[in-house]
């Protein structure tokens, strides 16, 4: 018999050592998450995934579930909270959505989408960030990291490559690639790699295949990223 | 109705493209509904030049890339009750603030001097030509902004549903499908 806990109301059944944000994935209840990948170990850096949980605000995707908790996660108050922080991803990159491929099937942009971001708020950083176009199937554009450090987690721990990493600390924080040049086509990152395939926004992208599916047609234009169950999200087309 | 006093709506494009314009003339006949509740002030639609005080909706396209552009928007602020950012230029500054992480000068430069094809080339310095500002904002990074309506430009859905939510007094917002960066 398993046990649950009280979400926003709602009882939700839990596997022990299953974290808030699996149980809740699990029985179809969605809350906002970034940083979080069901294949990877948790990184609690994004955030978003926030819920108060017994009344002390804590990420959901790192704490685990524990019988009687009493967790909010879709209220005005946390909601409003997940919204600064998306705002301030949005200002401390260069977010430009309608010249992104990525527009569309962006989970940042969804996601602000879902949380009702009008306005990015806050004064814009317009931070000075050169992409890298050396390697010959894949472009790397860095004004548009948020930080997640999937990408740095799947070369890893998947892949075994350890191509990308986090380099500097706090607001200097940034991803880097693991070669002597800092230039992708000098190491042996691949298309098929794990790490190619998991960037939230628009930073991993592959060449020659823009606009392959029109603005207005992608996966978050067709159904909200609430409405999507995990597996979709993976999922280029939804 | 006709008792009603009609809302006095002023819009502009400041460093935009006239996209939001159009998409605005895309709500097509219901600008004949809107009509019964509005009537335009200073708008490329009437060409009036200044804003009336007293107007109470000022709608603004694009960013701010020179000095007409804060000196056009501060007009709007000190005439209008509220201000709407229309679209993602006035929102974030969009495609010209894509100049933003390279130096002006480099920019003038290249454009007047040497890109291909320029031959005794001369950077504008005209006195009437408003200087261009060292990046391009946002407007609500220079003035208090009171409602967005993101898109590129924003469906005409979209603006119909923001504008008729301000008529009836609600805060507006966007559901899935009208809601839009891109």
């Amino acid at each position: 018999m398993s046990q649950t806990f009280s979400l926003d109301g709602q009882s939700i059944a839990f596997e022990p050592g299953q974290t808030i944000l699996q149980a809740a994935e699990a029985a179809g209840v969605f809350i906002p998450h970034l940083c979080y990948h069901p294949e990877f170990k948790p990184h609690g850096s994004c955030k978003l995934c926030t819920v108060k949980a017994n009344g002390r605000q804590t990420a959901s995707c790192t704490m685990r579930a524990v019988p009687g908790m009493v967790v909010e996660s879709n209220t005005e108050e946390i909601n409003a909270e997940r919204r600064a922080l998306t705002q301030m991803l949005f200002v401390e990159g260069n977010h430009f959505c309608p010249s992104c491929e990525k527009s569309g099937n962006c989970q940042l942009q969804a996601t602000a989408y879902h949380l009702g971001m009008m306005s990015p708020h806050y004064d814009h950083f317009f931070p000075n960030r050169a992409v890298d176009a050396s390697h010959p199937e894949v472009l790397l554009d860095f004004n548009r990291c948020i930080l997640c450090s999937l990408c740095v987690r799947a070369s890893r721990d998947v892949d075994g490559k350890n191509v990308f990493a986090l380099s500097g600390r706090g607001i200097k924080t940034h991803l880097i690639v693991n070669a002597k040049s800092g230039r992708l086509t000098d190491t042996d990152f691949t298309l098929d790699d794990k790490a190619a395939q998991v960037c939230p926004v628009g930073v991993i992208l592959k060449k020659r295949q823009g606009f392959a599916v029109p603005i207005g047609e992608r996966k978050y234009d067709k159904a909200p990223i609430s409405a999507m169950t995990e597996q979709n999200k993976l999922t280029e087309e939804g | 109705m006709s008792e009603k006093k009609k809302l006095k709506v002023a819009t502009t494009s400041l460093a935009g493209c006239f996209g939001c314009h159009m998409s605005f003339l895309d709500i097509d006949e219901r600008l004949f509904t809107l009509l019964e509740y509005i009537e335009f002030d200073r708008s490329p639609l009437t060409d009036i030049k200044h804003v009336t005080p007293g107007t109470d909706i000022g709608i603004i396209e694009g960013g701010l890339c020179n000095a007409e552009n804060v000196h056009v928007l501060r007009e709007f602020r000190a005439n209008c009750t509220t201000l709407i950012a229309i679209g993602a230029c006035a929102i974030n500054g969009g495609l010209p603030a894509q100049r933003n992480h390279l130096p002006l000068t480099t920019i003038l430069e290249e454009v007047y001097h040497t890109s291909p094809g320029v031959r005794n080339g001369m950077i504008p310095n005209d006195p009437e030509l408003p200087l261009p500002l060292n990046q391009v904002h946002p407007i609500h990074e220079v003035v208090k902004i009171d409602y967005f309506i993101p898109g590129c430009p924003p469906s005409a859905d979209a603006i119909w549903k923001v504008l008729t939510d301000l008529l009836a007094g609600k805060e507006p917002s966007l559901e899935h499908g009208l809601m839009h960066y891109d």
